[in-house]
């Protein structure tokens, strides 16, 4: 993997909450424009590297970061760096759909109105794009003032995509974004992935092996807060250079 | 085996007794207020002044300064109360602090209204030289209301789902423009069905406002915030204690306490209904 293909970079990052060592020694490169993946059994960290790389992790009490994490060859983890302007860039979508009760328009325009768009010509054409890119518009084109709470859950999960997607971020991370969806939805959210790679570079935290190697270029599979083997997807899963990593995907454990 | 049957069914004679007692205590009270009070009750009742000392005539100013004061103390502890809650439960950390204003709140909680209205007295009344006035009372009722309103609109801030908070900051919003935009109307119903029911409370209390805002008996009704007015409490006070011809009074001091009574069981229907139908609409 080139060095200079990278958009985020960590170094040597160890992080704690509290006394307990979630991640240790991570250094790691995510290709711009690629699909990243992050496997590994529960507890293993994979999450917890997910939600530094956009500070979301500031928002739990008595947690630390040692170490660097470089976006764009800037640590964003430098005092002087405000953690709502990483998260604008950098993206998220969790777990649960997660849209707020209000109407599918107002999710998706909710981002860019507070950030001081406020013409209603740029909103309608903002939304619209965003809504298309998660292939949601044809859907819900007609019920933009329905409240977002009445969508299936596949389809709360693309508004969340949507919403996202707003805010012409350079990174989206996903976190088990399929894990609380049905397979069809299911589906529908990897042709997504494939789709969005062209514009954005995605780094997906996922439970399931077969998504993740459907989607991704690269994988990383974490076991106990260490990243036990980063390679290409295909031959992370048909050569695994490690014992844990082979037992891993072939279900011996986790 | 059967003294267990035996115990058992006492037990719950026992239980279902003591509930059923308090519904009985409660429907006989409404029932002797509404007994009592409703012949009094007629139009005139409620649109005319007392008059020849309180023997007759009607208890509008009451009525209007019970709102006046009611009004005034929501005015007052409402953004005191809905702004504090906002920090105790989006901002404050853990610590000696936010223990130390928890306990404050809990203690202003348990003091008695009585000293409320002596505390009003000394600071609003006297020190600030507000007199005895609707500015003054309204400002001692909702100190008495404020830990109220505090506690209900925490909890309400606090039923906001986290991933709501999560999803607005992951998207780039700052706290407070995730909290103004998203977790505070989320929180809305709650807070102003708690802050309704501290309406019933502060319409009701008579301790606070004996010193700071009530009067005896005003011919006219309140030009500004500085004027003195009758209020519903004080006056069923007044009327039980300083009359000097009870016989004549009390049928009016008994349809005064069924007003009043009226009042904030409605202002408590309102509350309940409000919530209700927040639930209904609420999806999360």
């Amino acid at each position: 993997m080139k060095e200079s293909n990278h958009i985020i970079t960590t170094e040597n990052v160890n992080f704690y909450y509290g006394d307990f060592k979630a991640l240790q020694d991570i250094t790691m490169g995510f290709e711009k424009n690629r699909v990243t993946a992050l496997i590994g059994p529960s507890g293993c960290g994979k999450s917890t590297l997910l939600r530094l790389l956009n500070r979301m992790n500031d928002l739990i009490d008595g947690t630390r970061v040692e170490g660097k994490v470089l976006f764009e060859g800037a640590d964003i983890y430098d005092p002087r760096v405000d953690p709502v302007d990483i998260r604008r860039r950098i993206g998220m979508v969790f777990q649960k759909p997660n849209p707020f009760p209000k109407s599918i328009f107002k999710n998706v325009a909710y981002g860019p109105r507070v950030n001081g768009v406020c013409r209603k010509r740029d909103l309608d054409a903002l939304v619209e794009k965003s809504l298309l890119q998660a292939s949601l518009w044809n859907e819900v084109k007609d019920i933009l003032d329905r409240s977002a709470m009445t969508l299936s859950g596949g389809q709360q999960q693309r508004l969340c995509i949507a919403r996202a997607l707003a805010m012409k971020p350079d990174v989206l991370l996903m976190d088990e974004p399929t894990s609380a969806l049905d397979p069809v939805s299911t589906a529908k959210i990897e042709e997504l992935i494939e789709e969005l790679k062209k514009d954005y570079t995605i780094i997906i935290v996922t439970h399931n092996m077969q998504q993740a190697a459907r989607v991704s270029d690269c994988t990383g599979f974490f076991y106990l807060g260490r990243v036990i083997e980063y390679n290409r997807t295909d031959l992370l899963f048909t050569t695994p250079e490690k014992k844990q990593t082979e037992d891993y995907i072939t279900g011996r454990f986790g | 085996m059967k003294r267990r049957y035996l115990k058992q069914h006492l037990f719950l004679l026992t239980v279902r007794g003591s509930a059923l007692l308090i519904a009985l205590a409660i429907c006989g009270f409404f029932i002797f207020i509404f007994v009592r009070g409703y012949g009094v009750i007629s139009w005139e009742f409620i649109t005319e002044a007392p008059r020849d000392m309180m023997t007759k005539g009607g208890i509008m100013p009451a009525i209007i300064g019970t709102l006046y004061l009611t009004l005034g103390a929501l005015a007052v502890a409402l953004p005191l109360g809905v702004l504090a809650a906002v920090y105790l439960s989006e901002y404050a950390k853990e610590g000696r602090l936010l223990r130390f204003i928890r306990v404050g709140i809990r203690c202003l909680a348990g003091v008695p209204s009585v000293v409320f209205g002596l505390f009003g007295l000394g600071l609003f009344v006297v020190r600030f030289g507000f007199g005895s006035s609707i500015l003054a009372g309204s400002l001692t009722l909702g100190f008495l209301i404020l830990p109220t309103i505090i506690g209900a609109s925490e909890e309400a801030l606090k039923a906001v789902p986290r991933t709501f908070r999560e999803a607005s900051l992951g998207l780039g919003v700052s706290k407070w423009q995730t909290t103004t935009r998203i977790v505070m109307p989320n929180a809305l119903p709650g807070i102003l069905t708690g802050s309704i029911l501290s309406i019933g409370r502060a319409a009701g209390e008579t301790a606070p406002i004996m010193f700071t805002a009530a009067a005896f008996f005003t011919a006219s009704l309140p030009k500004s915030i500085f004027d003195e007015v009758m209020a519903l409490p004080y006056h069923i006070y007044v009327l039980a204690t300083a009359g000097t011809r009870i016989a004549e009074t009390r049928p009016i001091q008994y349809g005064t306490v069924l007003v009043l009574v009226g009042l904030v069981f409605g202002i408590n229907i309102i509350a309940i209904l409000l919530r209700s139908r927040a639930r209904k609409t609420k999806r999360w």
